[in-house]
């Protein structure tokens, strides 16, 4: 039996990796100063939807909801094997929390139709709520399986499931269709196949045009840009509200519960400190004092 | 008519054994709902767990809804989120916390989106205030305050419109308060209702690793991070803490990098901690980090960086290789004995 799976992928600032040139004069994070890339996680969920494709066949599509840069993770989607990408992208979405970004997801899921397997990384860098997964599952009216480790058992429709947890794990047996979140130990992640980029090397959204128009100047216009992406199939479809029947009150701030009262930046408290030179004779005498005043 | 203001807790437990987390929760809530004049009613799901109703009492709350049912015997995402969700909407709590623990963070959205509720993940304060909003005030919102943007911020939310308003706080984060035996409260049970679809996950097998490790105990923590370099030089790390007599942490980058597993990590993702020694060992100090470790009595921070953020909050600090220092440190140590 051959499965239809959907990936949710999120395009994340790389918080990993934060230098002092992404930290603006008042302390706060500057986003744009940061690279933006595939949130960990969600290349896991990728894998694990193209290992069952390989294994039962199928199709893998991959959905992510995001500003127009975003289309920069939906070709690396492609190149690592996904059959098909859509981005979610309208300002209507923009200041969405989690409950309205699962709100969109599941009015995009709806639209691509017929899917057998959700896929999610477990949790997002930027955020590490881990919410959007159960949220997407709970308003399709899907079971969730969160920590996915691996898939056991795939049969007609019928998924057996290995959950892993800091300290333990769990099989469970669930019916068809449902939404797994992947966690970070479930694979390795195939990287970008050299074939597929030379196949989706034009691949890009309508958004791009304009940029693209001035790369290529043979182009004259958007519509003959267009038609040339559409026959060698490189266009990548772009998804409005509108697009995917969404009601306007459940998205973006409007739909969002949770506001943000405010953001601190981390100002650090000097706590009455001694400087230890790093030298044996200091470092001795460090461990004495300690042992004195009974820390050690 | 007064909005009535409960604050509520989940109560998780696994075979009769409450989770700590669930326990700090209720001490919180106490202090919560005595400020907004509201109970404290706590969620018991499971089968054969009445008998820890009064271990709930004990810790602050004024009303057990307790549902006993066969079908709550494991946890199930399904079957606990139906009656969860079944009692928010008959009874409309003002707030509902739950622990950042995965059978929380499982449950958690899952409530939530069934109500439409806002929910704050991974919560390391709350507290009660005002907010104002369009010319709008209002009064006593649970602030839910957490580390956000990899830690790099603090992010104070706020849900005012829906209710309840949703937490998730990890384990640690709050005091646990001491249990009063002399406290009495009410029992209510629950009789859930499921249909077939509520119980169409089976769980086929089950396993909880003890840990190999016990942060949240030790009096001495020596943990690594990038500066380490590698899992082979990690083992510096450990020959430390192990001469100590402590236990090995890490930071979420050294934990990232594949240095050590996970459930040595140190900081907002990874435990919380209070030992009377923490010797951090190449470890920049993200807010990430320092928010599960600045409550240590005694900080040593090992850097080759002066400018390491560590050293703000270390009273000891040293410049220089953790290589050298800390194969100095072992010497010294074993030399005077203890």
């Amino acid at each position: 039996m051959a499965y239809n799976c959907v990936v949710l992928v999120k395009q994340v600032p790389d918080t990993a990796n934060i230098s002092d040139k992404a930290m603006k004069d008042d302390g706060t994070v500057n986003r744009a100063a940061l690279p933006a890339i595939f949130n960990p996680e969600d290349l896991n969920a990728l894998e694990m939807a193209l290992q069952v494709k390989e294994q039962h066949g199928g199709r893998v599509t991959v959905l992510t909801m995001g500003p127009p840069r975003a289309a920069e993770l939906l070709r690396e989607a492609l190149y690592r094997g996904a059959d098909r990408v859509i981005l979610l992208s309208d300002r209507k979405f923009a200041g969405s929390d989690t409950l309205a970004t699962s709100y969109a997801l599941k009015c995009a899921v709806e639209r691509i139709g017929d899917c057998d397997l959700i896929f999610c990384g477990r949790q997002a860098i930027d955020g590490d709520t881990a919410q959007v997964g159960p949220q997407v599952a709970e308003k399709l009216g899907l079971p969730q399986v969160t920590y996915a480790e691996s898939i056991q058992s795939l049969q007609d429709d019928e998924i057996i499931v290995r959950r892993a947890f800091p300290l333990g794990m769990e099989t469970v047996k669930c019916t068809l269709p449902c939404l797994l979140t992947v966690v970070g130990s479930a694979n390795q992640p195939r990287p970008s196949s050299a074939r597929r980029m030379l196949t989706y090397k034009l691949a890009a959204t309508t958004l791009e045009y304009q940029t693209l128009l001035k790369k290529w100047p043979e182009f004259e216009t958007e519509e003959a840009l267009d038609c040339y992406l559409a026959e060698r199939e490189q266009r990548i479809p772009v998804w409005t509200f509108t697009d995917i029947g969404a009601d306007e009150d459940k998205l973006g701030l409007a739909g969002s519960p949770t506001k943000v009262l405010k953001i601190d930046s981390i100002v650090l408290e000097m706590t009455e400190s001694r400087e230890v030179q790093a030298t044996s004779e200091d470092i001795s005498a460090l461990l004495r004092d300690l042992a004195q005043d009974y820390i050690l | 008519m007064a909005e009535i203001r409960d604050v509520w807790v989940f109560i998780e437990q696994e075979e009769g054994e409450i989770a700590t987390v669930s326990l700090e929760l209720l001490s919180k809530a106490r202090e919560l709902a005595d400020e907004l004049d509201g109970r404290v009613c706590a969620l018991l799901f499971g089968h054969g767990v009445a008998d820890l109703s009064e271990k709930v009492i004990h810790h602050g709350t004024d009303l057990v809804l307790l549902a006993d049912h066969p079908e709550l015997a494991v946890y199930r995402t399904l079957p606990y989120a139906r009656v969860a969700v079944d009692l928010v909407q008959e009874q409309q709590p003002y707030i509902f916390l739950l622990g950042a623990t995965p059978m929380g963070r499982d449950l958690a959205p899952r409530i939530a989106s069934a109500v439409r509720a806002g929910l704050t993940a991974d919560c390391t304060a709350l507290q009660i205030g005002d907010f104002e909003r369009k010319g709008k005030v209002y009064a006593d919102l649970l602030y839910q305050i957490r580390p956000a943007f990899g830690g790099n911020i603090i992010a104070t939310i706020v849900n005012p419109e829906t209710r309840p308003q949703m937490a998730t706080v990890r384990e640690g984060v709050m005091p646990l308060g001491e249990p009063d035996s002399a406290r009495r409260g009410e029992v209510r049970r629950i009789e859930p209702q499921f249909d077939e679809r509520d119980l169409m996950v089976q769980v086929l097998e089950r396993a909880t690793l003890p840990p190999s490790c016990n942060l949240k105990g030790a009096s001495i923590i020596v943990a690594g991070g990038m500066g380490v370099g590698s899992e082979e030089n990690f083992r510096l790390i450990r020959e430390l803490a192990q001469v100590l007599g402590g236990e090995v942490g890490a930071s979420r980058a050294a934990v990232d990098a594949g240095f050590i597993s996970q459930e040595h990590q140190v900081g907002q993702t990874g435990v919380t901690v209070r030992p009377r020694l923490y010797i951090a060992c190449g470890i920049s100090g993200a807010v990430q980090h320092r928010a599960g470790m600045d409550q240590s009595s005694k900080i040593i921070a090992i850097n080759t960086d002066p400018d390491a953020p560590i050293f703000q909050i270390a009273h000891y600090k040293i410049v220089g290789d953790l290589n050298k220092v800390i194969p100095w440190m072992i010497r010294t140590y074993r030399e005077n004995g203890k």
